[in-house]
């Protein structure tokens, strides 16, 4: 990241003699005018989850860049025409720049894209791009296998639970990493997965926590959006790990951490491309190297020599020593799928649509 | 299967099935007055995100729930105005009373999302939840389950029992003759849509305060129309009402209890169940002409005006 930010300082150095006239002509921006930022939200900006993490992320733009940003953001964006609609008043009223934050804004973003080429757009998590629309992504899943170690280090039962939204690529490749994580210091530990066919409905999914935990499971993680887990967790004195943002809020003692989404660094690169002209369409998909993945703060019940071993694990992921699909990865009938001496490719990532070995259960199809 | 995990399954069926039971037969009462309010998951939003901003704001939690029914209450005003006074079509009004409720509820709560809370806590009956099997998935619960236990036992009373009763169903069958025989077809409608309307925000205060005390957008997901589909299944009686609700309740306790023993049941399938019922029992009730004119209130969706 350091490295990253220098190497921008560099060219922004190099480049301002250029930028100003290319900010006068092709950027439409000028010195003296800050650069515009829109953010299109799928919930409300809260105090925890999905959006909040979003947000988080342009407060910290604005605290960054101070005067040189303007931000505007719309929460509680319905995916469809809403979206649609949203995106293309933001566009029309000046912005250089807007962030659409959720998967079902692909089409809308594309669409109002074509319309004004002058505007770039960032869409999260989508895997469709054109000249003035990027994508971007970060990888939780290296997050969740850190959460699987600390799971493998503090588990008494060996049965983790995980309550998980539906069973499509980037929940099965958590539930995997998490696994791998987690088998890799303790090889006798399962995983059981229950499905609540909603990314939102915290009474099921805190009822999905009650009922893994009666079945033995010791410690929950989740896939889902509420902190229904965390609360049910921290009612019968077991553990649990939080998603997308911090949620030792709903259950200080259960909360060992959360794998969290970090995109202030993300997003102050690409409003600070815009600023300087450098911007093109890209795919960025980074993890805890780039800082856009993190862990949030550890639960101080972790003992000593845990949080050494997560901190050394994490270390080894950044300098590319370690991958959570190193092989040999073995699906739960314990055929090789990844040889040892590999790593899965991101394309396999990206459709990863079997259970690795040590999670119980078929996964719906 | 052993035995804690039965009575941990039939406990977790009790909670599950509380909301349910509470909207439902506040709509059921409703129903039986001729007047079909589709308006459950709007008034049970507000009620939800009412109770939680008052019981955060003041403390104290009984608070919180009053509110909460105090609010659903207002909701059912809006719905009595148009649907009663100016005799709107109901089931439209019903669909916009739900649009307005969720954003409404979005409107109001937007500060308070993911604003911890600690909610209401479990009370264990004395000498009652130590009976072996029944203590536990009866009489261990927060104290609005046993609320609405009360509720189901005084609806029951009260719609079979009861004069105040009678008069309710005979508005619900013929407004007109109703009328004919003095009952105040109008003050008694209101009425019963008001229940309805407290009982929803009731509802939406257990999800909000007690089952999961946090308040979310769009947090009772879907319950009210359950509810509505429960109402119909229940052929509009009471004690049908409290068992299907628990039959829900088990459902989709069980469809998780199931997957963490290694059955995969199809997600899908399971959510379509209370539906799925739901039709196969109005195609049962109206096969026959007579059978219809014993379960649904005749009059159900039709306006009455004061001067008809």
């Amino acid at each position: 990241m350091k490295q990253e930010m220098k190497s921008l300082a560099q060219r922004f150095a190099k480049a301002a003699g250029v930028a100003l006239a290319l900010f006068m002509s092709a950027q439409s921006v000028t010195a003296a005018e800050p650069v515009k930022v829109g953010f299109v939200y799928v919930g409300p900006t809260g105090d925890a989850g999905w959006t909040y993490s979003h947000d988080k992320a342009r407060k910290y733009v604005e605290e960054q860049l101070g005067d040189k940003v303007k931000t505007t953001y719309v929460e509680s964006v319905a995916e469809g025409a809403d979206a649609e609609r949203v995106i293309r008043q933001l566009a029309k009223s000046g912005n250089d720049l807007i962030f659409t934050t959720s998967f079902g804004y692909m089409n809308p973003t594309l669409k109002v894209a074509k319309q004004f080429p002058k505007v770039k757009f960032e869409h999260a998590s989508g895997y469709k791009r054109a000249k003035n629309v990027g994508t971007y992504f970060d990888r939780i899943y290296e997050g969740r296998y850190l959460t699987g170690v600390i799971a493998g280090k503090m588990t008494k039962s060996n049965v983790i639970g995980y309550v998980g939204s539906f069973p499509i690529p980037e929940v099965v490749r958590g539930i995997d990493a998490f696994t791998q994580g987690l088998r890799s210091v303790n090889p006798k530990a399962v995983v059981k997965v229950v499905w609540v066919s909603s990314w939102y409905d915290p009474a099921k999914e805190r009822e999905a926590a009650e009922t893994l935990i009666l079945q033995g499971a010791d410690i929950i993680n989740q896939h889902t959006d509420s902190p229904g887990p965390i609360q049910a967790a921290q009612a019968k004195g077991v553990y649990a790990f939080g998603y997308h943002s911090d949620m030792s809020l709903y259950g200080k003692d259960a909360h060992l951490t959360a794998a969290t989404h970090n995109w202030g660094p993300v997003y102050l690169e690409k409003v600070k491309s815009v600023m300087d002209g450098s911007w093109t369409s890209t795919d960025f998909w980074g993890g805890l190297a780039s800082g856009a993945t993190a862990l949030a703060p550890l639960n101080p019940a972790i003992p000593e020599d845990v949080v050494k071993l997560v901190e050394e694990r994490k270390q080894a992921i950044i300098d590319g020593k370690l991958h959570p699909f190193q092989g040999p990865v073995k699906d739960q009938s314990g055929a090789v799928k990844v040889p040892a001496g590999e790593v899965m490719s991101d394309e396999d990532l990206l459709s990863l649509n079997w259970y690795v070995e040590g999670v119980e259960g078929e996964l719906p199809k | 299967m052993d035995y804690d995990l039965i009575v941990n399954i039939l406990y977790a069926t009790v909670r599950t099935g509380t909301p349910l039971i509470l909207v439902a037969l506040g709509e059921m009462v409703c129903e039986k007055s001729g007047v079909l309010n589709l308006g459950q998951e709007g008034m049970m939003l507000m009620g939800a995100v009412i109770g939680f901003i008052a019981a955060l704001e003041t403390g104290n939690l009984w608070l919180g729930v009053t509110f909460a029914m105090a609010a659903g209450l207002m909701m059912s005003l809006l719905f009595g105005f148009i649907a009663l006074n100016l005799s709107a079509n109901q089931v439209a009004t019903g669909l916009a009373l739900t649009i307005f409720g969720t954003g409404l509820s979005a409107f109001v709560g937007s500060d308070y999302v993911g604003t911890p809370l600690v909610g209401i806590e479990p009370w264990h009956i004395p000498l009652l939840s130590d009976i072996p099997f029944v203590g536990r998935i009866l009489f261990s619960h927060d104290p609005l389950v046993y609320l609405s236990f009360g509720l189901f036992v005084g609806v029951y009373l009260f719609l079979n029992r009861s004069h105040a009763g009678l008069a309710l169903k005979a508005v619900g069958e013929s407004p007109q003759s109703a009328k004919a025989t003095g009952l105040p077809v109008f003050k008694i409608r209101y009425l019963a849509v008001m229940f309805g309307g407290a009982m929803a925000g009731l509802a939406g205060a257990y999800l909000s305060l007690a089952y999961t005390p946090l308040w979310a957008e769009n947090m009772t997901a879907g319950r009210g129309w359950i509810a509505l589909a429960l109402v119909v299944f229940a052929s509009w009686k009471a004690e049908r009402v409290l068992l299907g609700a628990y039959l829900f309740g088990a459902f989709s306790i069980m469809h998780l209890v199931a997957q963490g023993l290694g059955f995969s049941v199809s997600p899908n399938l399971l959510a379509i169940m209370p539906y799925l019922a739901t039709i196969v029992v109005l195609v049962l009730l109206s096969s026959d002409k007579a059978r219809v004119k014993l379960y649904a209130p005749v009059s159900l969706g039709k306006p009455f005006h004061p001067a008809d």
